[in-house]
């Protein structure tokens, strides 16, 4: 166990929300994945988008790792031209989000079941058809796989996930 | 996207003559104006437009190598010799990917240099056209940045960019692909030299805590060491290194990387350390209490076994590269910065430490484990073979080598008292770097003797370029250290793998370099004993208008001493033979 700045203790082998903040090219976000592919990294997810300003994009790497290998891709990340910032959010407080759409088969009978765990999730039947419903659920990981968890006996036809996404929180107080 | 066509009808009516220009022009130019004297080419279909434009231009040259392998080495070799960014010029696919080998060899050492390939026209990417390759997709792992243009406007900039990127920081190379459209199509060229990229900002200044922290260190040390690497030779560091470290007297062991980085002729010099680095400089690593790293990245070669590498030691570290600083190994001390810049802070700070009885250990060690050359009267040593060339040479030339034992050999027993004056493929060994290497630096430097020392092997790789070296009258000597066989594979085999000599024997396919070299118009010569390479030598250096070709016939199965063997620790040497 390793204590991080704020006074947290932190596994070794724990999982890391790096936020990077890159020029909205083709190239540079084949240069981050390259780093991984080429120096044995490992991604959890990645997703990408256009940033704040429009030549900007924000990309956000879920991975784990022990600390040096986290201190190696913080640095590789860096090293890319078109990297302006690379944030590892872990040991600050932030705000994650993912969303995952799931098509469940759903019976007549198991139908209003799926749509009171829905309910719990605060998830959206977003396609509803005899034999499926189709469920937008967003959330942090944990409660993405909880979800997924739920509806799993009911038998899961597909799933598409965005990855996470993640930003820094402004209000560093306790809570 | 324009299409040929319409480029070729363009040029109706420019707005101003001279500002208005072609791809081409605008290429031809920029790098005028950024400097560049020298480029290593060879044309194909989709650089054909910049080869027309180069017809009538006489304040460049173009040299025509023979293989775009050798002309990314060359390039490479010419960076390495001048401390100027090399240029390439290839045609799209096959002459791309053959600069692939040198652009990687270029980035695991750091050199800078700029790539331009040609490539099929914008409408055409993709399409699998004829000569086609994704050149920027596949260079991306090898390259420090790389660009496809897509707009000729963007042209000029890119290519100050690609300077920029190449030579700041730690160096690297750097890829410029150019689609044949974006040199025919027509823009306004700027002029416009500053270039500015908000996401690179590389560190300079070191941190002024660390610094104070690293000058403590050295003062109080009781058995201090310098480890110096390539980034003292590439940041041009090697006065503010001298001076410190004579005016501390703090002993210096050098990579392969950083020979000639700090002077072999001062006292305070324990040769290079590593794998078949001399025994005190590894003995004096593996003991040492405060180890200075300067422009080096612990490379697998230089540390042996990690946990048994200087074990003892705060370990201050100066790189410009934060993610070589605790990749490998851990650090007590990291400062980011140029080393150029830190090394004289660090100075102006430190105290001398009083160290007489670690130089009386040192001094020991050196007495009683130098570094041996055998007597041989009949036949020739390879150690004797590259001490006589560093006699020859009074330790002024440019070493070039290939990779393997003679490499190994000529690290160790060629006195290197100038930087920049070392050049091999130290991160990739590239066999096959060192003949066109040799010829960049000598077209590089033209006032410096430039010696090849090669194998048979490594020299065979890339041996049609004796074409290029003879037309321009390169006038290198080429130092064939021939043990028929691929030496340091054959070393391992007999020391690792019971002597199965499993096709690393070359002899009967080997041809007679002498006769080779006269085919192309090079001179040759062949010495098979000490005393034939003294005359050979002697002729040699007199030859001054055309490459000159020795072969020098060496102890066949003479093994590389000291070394230390693979998963050992540094201070595990095998000396030699029992």
């Amino acid at each position: 166990m390793k204590i991080s700045k704020n006074g947290t203790a932190k596994s070794t082998n724990d999982k890391h929300t790096l936020s990077v903040l890159v020029s909205y090219n083709l190239n540079a976000l084949l240069r981050i994945i390259g780093i991984f592919s080429g120096k044995g990294f490992e991604i959890d997810s990645i997703s990408f988008g256009s940033g704040k300003e429009s030549n900007l994009a924000r990309i956000t790497i879920t991975t784990h790792g022990d600390e040096q290998i986290i201190e190696q891709i913080t640095k590789q990340l860096h090293k890319i031209i078109d990297v302006v910032k690379v944030n590892d959010l872990t040991y600050d407080s932030f705000v994650e989000r993912e969303l995952a759409l799931i098509k469940v088969n759903a019976t007549r009978s198991s139908r209003s079941e799926i749509m009171q765990i829905a309910q719990v999730f605060r998830a959206k039947v977003i396609d509803i058809s005899p034999q499926k419903l189709a469920i937008e659920v967003t959330g942090n990981r944990d409660k993405v796989n909880a979800f997924i968890g739920m509806l799993d006996p009911f038998g899961i036809d597909e799933i598409a996930r965005t990855g996470s996404v993640a930003l820094k929180r402004e209000f560093e107080g306790t809570v | 996207m324009k299409s040929i066509d319409s480029a070729e009808t363009d040029d109706a009516t420019p707005s101003s003559e001279t500002a208005f220009l072609n791809g081409a022009e605008i290429l031809i130019r920029t790098l005028k104006d950024i400097n560049v004297d020298t480029i290593f080419g060879y044309p194909g279909g989709a650089v054909l437009p910049v080869y027309d434009e180069l017809f009538d231009v006489h304040d460049l040259n173009h040299v025509l190598i023979r293989h775009e392998q050798a002309g990314s080495h060359a390039a490479d070799g010419y960076a390495r010799a001048t401390g100027k960014p090399g240029v390439v010029l290839v045609t799209s696919g096959p002459g791309g990917t053959n600069t692939v080998t040198g652009i990687a060899t270029a980035a695991m050492d750091s050199i800078p240099m700029v790539v331009f390939t040609g490539q099929v026209p914008t409408n055409m990417i993709g399409n699998d056209a004829f000569q086609e390759a994704d050149i920027v997709g596949i260079t991306r792992p090898i390259t420090k940045q790389n660009y496809l243009v897509k707009d000729v406007n963007n042209l000029e900039r890119v290519i100050r960019e690609a300077f920029h990127v190449a030579t700041s920081g730690r160096p690297g190379p750097v890829l410029v692909d150019l689609p044949k459209d974006m040199i025919q199509n027509k823009c306004q060229y700027s002029g416009q030299k500053e270039v500015s990229i908000p996401s690179y900002k590389p560190t300079r200044e070191g941190h002024s805590t660390q610094i104070s922290k690293a000058a403590h260190l050295l003062s109080n040390a009781k058995k201090p060491l310098i480890y110096a690497g390539g980034g003292v030779v590439l940041g041009e560091a090697w006065k503010e290194l001298t001076d410190m470290a004579e005016r501390l007297n703090i002993p210096v062991t050098t990579t392969l990387m950083g020979l000639g980085g700090f002077p072999e002729g001062k006292p305070q010099s324990l040769g290079m350390l590593g794998m078949h680095g001399t025994y005190y400089a590894n003995m004096a690593t593996t003991e040492c209490d405060v180890l200075l790293a300067v422009g080096a990245r612990f490379d697998d070669r230089v540390t042996g076994r990690l946990d048994g590498f200087s074990p003892n030691s705060k370990k201050i570290h100066i790189d410009i590269d934060p993610s070589n600083i605790g990749k490998n190994v851990p650090v007590d001390v990291p400062i980011v910065g140029d080393v150029k810049k830190v090394l004289p802070a660090i100075d102006r700070q430190a105290q001398k430490p009083a160290i007489d009885d670690w130089w009386d250990t040192i001094n020991t060690w050196k007495k009683e484990h130098p570094l041996i050359i055998p007597e041989s009267s009949d036949t020739i040593k390879p150690q004797l073979m590259v001490q006589r060339i560093s006699e020859v040479t009074n330790g002024e030339a440019i070493v070039v080598t290939d990779v393997g034992q003679h490499q190994m050999w000529a690290a160790q027993h060629y006195t290197f008292n100038h930087p920049q004056s070392f050049l091999s493929s130290g991160g990739l060994g590239t066999m096959g770097y060192g003949f066109p290497a040799a010829m960049g630096a000598a077209l590089g430097c033209p006032d410096r003797p430039v010696v090849c020392i090669t194998g048979d092997g490594g020299f065979q790789m890339t041996i049609y370029e004796l074409a290029t070296a003879v037309e321009y009258e390169i006038p290198i000597k080429i130092a064939i250290m021939n043990n028929n066989c691929l030496g340091m594979v054959r070393q391992w085999q007999e020391l690792f793998y019971n002597k199965r000599y499993s096709h690393s024997i070359l002899k009967k396919g080997n041809p007679d370099f002498v006769k080779l070299a006269e085919s192309y118009g090079a001179a040759g010569f062949r010495a098979s004993n000490p005393k034939e390479m003294d005359s050979v030598l002697e002729q040699a250096m007199e030859i001054n208008d055309r490459p000159v070709v020795m072969d020098f016939v060496v102890e066949e199965f003479e093994n590389c001493y000291p070394m230390v063997p693979s998963g050992a620790a540094l201070n595990e040497m095998v000396e030699g033979e029992e």
